[in-house]
């Protein structure tokens, strides 16, 4: 048990995560999920509910499913059931939603993540309970409709996973650490695309507080932390608050709760006294959801490497420590640049250490992400070769590495310019700025086109036209027009 | 041909007809429209005469280029409980109408593929849930209980009563129904004309207006076995994109076990293979309650089929009591769900004064249902809710399940099961109007197969009490419908049952 106390306190925080899954098409339906469309243009007959329609589960959903229990090491259910939960609220169009209550599709499994504890990296674990499918409602717009709200039904039937986990969090940091890595978990497998600022990866946080060794306390649930910052805001104000309440001798009622980024505070939605009876049972539109073993080994095979193997490989293969293998799993394109940097030295360790120091402090102060850093990994090798043959001192190549950065930043812009010169001298698309050389031009085409020359000394100013176009031509467009039409101006007098 | 007699024709005989052009496909939507346009026993609910005679015309030229279709250019009519795009659909419920639909039901659909005419859509309990069509609410102005074309002071039966006057009293040869305790087959009994329940998952779903969905079936009623296999056969068939409870199985020729009359004794070689048909008698559907003029026509019926080399054997499904109960939990509990999405926000009625959403809620449900639906809605709500659901709910899903295990056992003995539909004939209008349970009891013979998901059909047997017809029930294992046919089929080419026609009807 974690010693981590506030004010004599110890906090318990559970999560439950809304990850929006990356089908083109619903849950239920064939209407596509894309983001940002006029309202109600992606909502078919059966997301509006319309009497006599029938839900379809789209297997695409399962598949992703599937990949979330195998990313976690979950039990995938060969046998599941969709329920119907059942309350009235405009933007859910058929009075139920279809979701998974007793027996979901995913159960159990775990995800482990280093957090800094005082001086300390401390590994931790939190255990799932169940990732179960589920249909999105749709959006009720409050504002702009003269007192009433509108309704926007194209999220309504998106597919959603719901995962669970167990009470197993102890502080804001450990659960935005494991928001983060389950964050990375699901883009990382391509299930979900992780936007949070579009709602596609949602999080609401149960957090109690107890004296140690005391039984859990009662639970306030702050819904829909859509930011990593907030989310360690919000927590940090609701344990401060039902701390003060408890000292102050208040008990606390079980609530949702939402946080106002604004004030940084948390305030209740409803209590539980207002906690609808949701009359779950089985959905008869729906068979049982049944996953043949045959059918999670076909997903498994099309799978990418997963970062949790992935980091076993490092730690087995490499040598890395299990804490550097697992920050260098952050992301497949980090990953992949050690991978190639710690091939072509042969240092791995050396490598793992220059990415999550130099490498990192860099990229963490500019634009730069690992699909356009200026040093390659054979650079950064070649660095590394020369540390590890004592040809350098590490210090020594801080001051090289800075160099390659700035110089290869340079150098790129240079290396640039250089291609894109070669590109126009080879199409010859160079503009004439010679004025010898248009100069020659013109007179030709004057002495050609003496009848325009003629009109436009009469007043006539479109014959100039009559006069610019053969010179373009005869430049084969590369004069430049600005230029040409001075010149003209400056012979016609 | 006379004009007079068209609609004493079966389908079989009016296909002649227009296969060796003594008539056009459009005259014959002329003559039903024309009839089901004067009817008196409130049974229509809405026509559309150009899009009626649209498809006519589009059969006719089917018919013209040699397509021998088995149901092309035939009439037929909807109960309205199946959406359509070229009439309003209102499952017979006020919070519905004025409903357009944009799409077709599947079976709609498949139907009118088939080349078959619609001539309307047919008047129902409100959301199927009655068994005497008196739970109607449309027209609002003035709503009318569909009559029994044999009496009309008494109900036709329910929820399917619209589809079984209107084909009672010849203003259509054949009609839709939907079945989810038993609303194609007692209205069928009850109106002297046959119908058949499919298997459960049989015929899609889709665009049938939910009521429970775990029971809900569609099938076709008409005047024969024969006009019904012809039916089922174009209405079945997987919807696997739009029906996830649809089975898997093959779109079938209901009529292909069909025989000619082969001798005295066609069933003598029906059973398994190729014995004489066994014919389970359930004990337990001919008790006390079973009228004494039903179980005389029963009795005689049996005997006829004996005589036609069956035999009949005693069964028992001995929770067949347990059927009310198990049925009038969860076919609530899913409606209750089901009728969620009437709530006045996306379409259908809305109230027009309303203070706040619950408030809208509230008065858009309260003037939209009438009470039976309403107190479905409450008992439904209620084994669904938090404490209860276990004793309720969860304990009918047991009971449901051993019911449908004791037809399993039954069929280890037999290869059809005979009973009574309904315990009498056709009661007066307003007699348990005002009693749902008394209502719900008569449901008892009907109830057991749909639980059980196993098809299920009525044909007219002779006439009991005060001249009215009663229906004998046939139940047959799970995708059984051709055997079943074939049994009614073999019954109706022996009797004349279903060849009478209400004394009123010219």
């Amino acid at each position: 048990m974690s010693a981590l106390l506030v004010h004599g306190y110890e906090v318990v925080i559970g999560f439950e995560t809304h990850a929006q899954l990356s089908t083109k098409s619903k849950i239920f339906s064939r209407a596509a999920t894309a983001f940002g469309a006029e309202p109600n243009t992606q909502a078919c007959a059966v997301d509006l509910a319309l009497p006599g329609t029938l839900p379809v589960m789209n297997k695409g959903a399962v598949e992703r499913a599937i990949q979330l229990g195998l990313a976690l090491g979950s039990h995938i259910a060969e046998h599941s059931i969709f329920a119907r939960k059942n309350y009235f609220y405009p933007d859910l169009p058929k009075g139920y939603q279809i979701s998974q209550f007793e027996i979901p599709v995913v159960q159990g499994g775990e995800v482990s993540f280093y957090v800094e504890e005082g001086q300390e990296t401390v590994r931790k674990t939190v255990r799932l309970v169940r990732a179960h499918l589920e249909e999105d409602a749709g959006k009720s717009l409050h504002e702009d409709f003269m007192g009433q709200s509108g309704i926007d039904l194209n999220r309504a039937g998106t597919p959603l996973l719901e995962i669970v986990t167990e009470p197993d969090m102890r502080s804001s940091a450990e659960a935005v650490a494991y928001a983060k890595e389950l964050h990375k978990i699901v883009t990382w497998i391509g299930i979900c695309d992780g936007n949070m600022q579009e709602g596609s990866f949602r999080c609401d946080a149960n957090v109690s507080v107890r004296k140690p060794g005391a039984p859990l306390g009662t639970r306030r649930e702050i819904k829909n932390l859509n930011s990593f910052k907030f989310m360690q805001q919000a927590i940090d104000y609701e344990v401060r608050w039902q701390i003060e309440q408890l000292e102050d001798g208040h008990a606390i009622q079980q609530a949702t709760v939402l946080f106002d980024p604004d004030t940084g505070e948390t305030r209740a939605m409803r209590t539980k006294e207002d906690a609808a009876d949701y009359r779950y049972f089985p959905d008869p539109d729906l068979p049982p959801l049944l996953i043949s073993r045959e059918w999670v080994a076909r997903v498994q095979s099309e799978m990418a490497e997963l970062p949790r193997v992935m980091a076993e490989r490092f730690v087995c293969d490499d040598g890395l420590p299990e804490y550097d293998a697992t920050q260098l799993t952050q992301s497949k394109a980090m990953a992949s640049y050690f991978e190639a940097t710690a091939k072509a030295c042969g240092q791995p360790k050396l490598a793992s250490n220059w990415i999550m120091g130099e490498v990192s402090r860099r990229m963490n102060s500019g634009e730069v992400t690992f699909d356009n850093i200026p040093v390659s990994p054979a650079l950064l090798a070649g660095l590394i070769t020369r540390i590890a043959d004592n040809t350098i001192s590490n210090s020594a190549a801080r001051q090289v590495f800075e160099a390659l950065w700035s110089e290869a930043t340079a150098s790129a812009e240079a290396q640039a310019l250089a291609t894109i010169d070669a590109l126009i001298d080879a199409k010859g698309l160079k503009q004439i700025n010679d004025t010898g050389e248009l100069e020659k031009i013109i007179d030709e085409v004057l002495a050609a086109n003496q009848k325009n020359v003629e009109e436009f000394k009469a007043g006539n100013a479109k014959a100039l036209n009559g006069l610019v176009g053969p010179i373009m031509k005869a430049s084969k467009g590369k004069a430049n027009p600005a230029q040409v039409n001075a010149l003209l101006l400056k012979k016609l007098g | 041909m006379s004009d007079q007699s068209l609609h004493h024709l079966s389908l079989v005989q009016l296909r002649a007809h227009l296969a060796s052009q003594q008539i056009s496909a459009t005259e014959v939507a002329h003559h039903f429209l024309q009839r089901a346009q004067a009817d008196t026993h409130h049974a229509f609910l809405a026509f559309h005469e150009e899009a009626t005679l649209a498809q006519a015309a589009a059969a006719q030229q089917r018919l013209d280029a040699g397509d021998s279709s088995p149901l092309l250019g035939l009439p037929i009519a909807h109960k309205d409980i199946f959406v359509t795009r070229d009439f309003p659909t209102t499952a017979g419920s006020r919070i519905l109408e004025n409903y357009r639909s944009p799409f077709d039901a599947t079976v709609v659909q498949r139907l009118a593929d088939a080349g078959m005419v619609t001539i309307g859509k047919l008047s129902c309990d409100e959301f199927a849930m009655g068994s005497a069509n008196e739970n109607i609410a449309v027209p609002s102005a003035k709503p009318e209980a569909v009559t029994n074309p044999w009496d009309v002071s008494r109900i036709p039966g329910g929820s399917s009563g619209g589809s079984a006057a209107a084909v009672a009293a010849r203003l259509v040869p054949a009609a839709t129904g939907t079945d989810t305790g038993g609303s194609i087959r007692q209205p069928a009994a009850f109106c002297g004309i046959t119908g058949i329940k499919p298997t459960y998952g049989r015929a899609s779903r889709y665009g049938m207006v939910a009521f429970a969905s775990s029971l809900d079936q569609a099938g076709p009623m008409a005047r024969s076995a024969e006009d019904c296999a012809l039916l089922l056969s174009a209405l079945c068939g997987p919807d696997p994109d739009r029906d996830s409870t649809s089975l898997n199985v093959a779109t079938e020729d209901f009529s292909r076990l069909l025989q000619a009359p082969q001798g005295d004794q066609p069933l003598a070689t029906a059973g398994k293979d190729g014995g004489a048909l066994k014919i389970g008698m359930p004990k337990e559907f001919f008790g006390d309650g079973l009228a004494a003029d039903v179980r005389a026509a029963l009795d005689a019926a049996l005997k006829q089929l004996e005589q036609l080399g069956a035999h009949v054997v005693p069964i028992q499904l001995p929770r067949t009591e347990l059927s009310i109960p198990v049925y009038y939990i969860i076919a609530p509990a899913e409606a209750s769900s089901n009728l969620s999405r009437f709530d006045g926000v996306k379409f259908g009625h809305r109230a027009k004064d309303f203070t706040d959403l619950a408030d809208m809620y509230q008065k858009t449900r309260s003037e939209g249902f009438g009470s039976e639906v309403k107190r479905r809605i409450m008992i439904g709500s209620y084994v669904l809710s938090h404490g209860y659901y276990d004793a309720y709910y969860l304990q009918a899903q047991k009971i449901r399940r051993m019911i449908a295990d004791d037809f399993q056992t039954a069929f280890e003995h037999c290869d059809v099961i005979a009973g009574p539909v309904a315990p009498t004939v056709a009661w007066k209008l307003g007699d348990k109007s005002n009693n749902p349970l008394a209502n719900y009891l008569a449901d008892i013979f009907t109830l057991p197969a749909s639980l059980a998901g196993l098809p299920g059909m009525s044909l007219p047997v002779g006439l009991g009490e005060a001249g009215l017809p009663v229906g004998m029930q046939l139940i047959g294992n799970y995708l059984t419908e051709a055997q079943l046919l074939n049994v009614a089929h073999q019954f109706q080419l022996h009797t004349p049952h279903h060849l009478k026609t209400p004394g009123g009807v010219a």
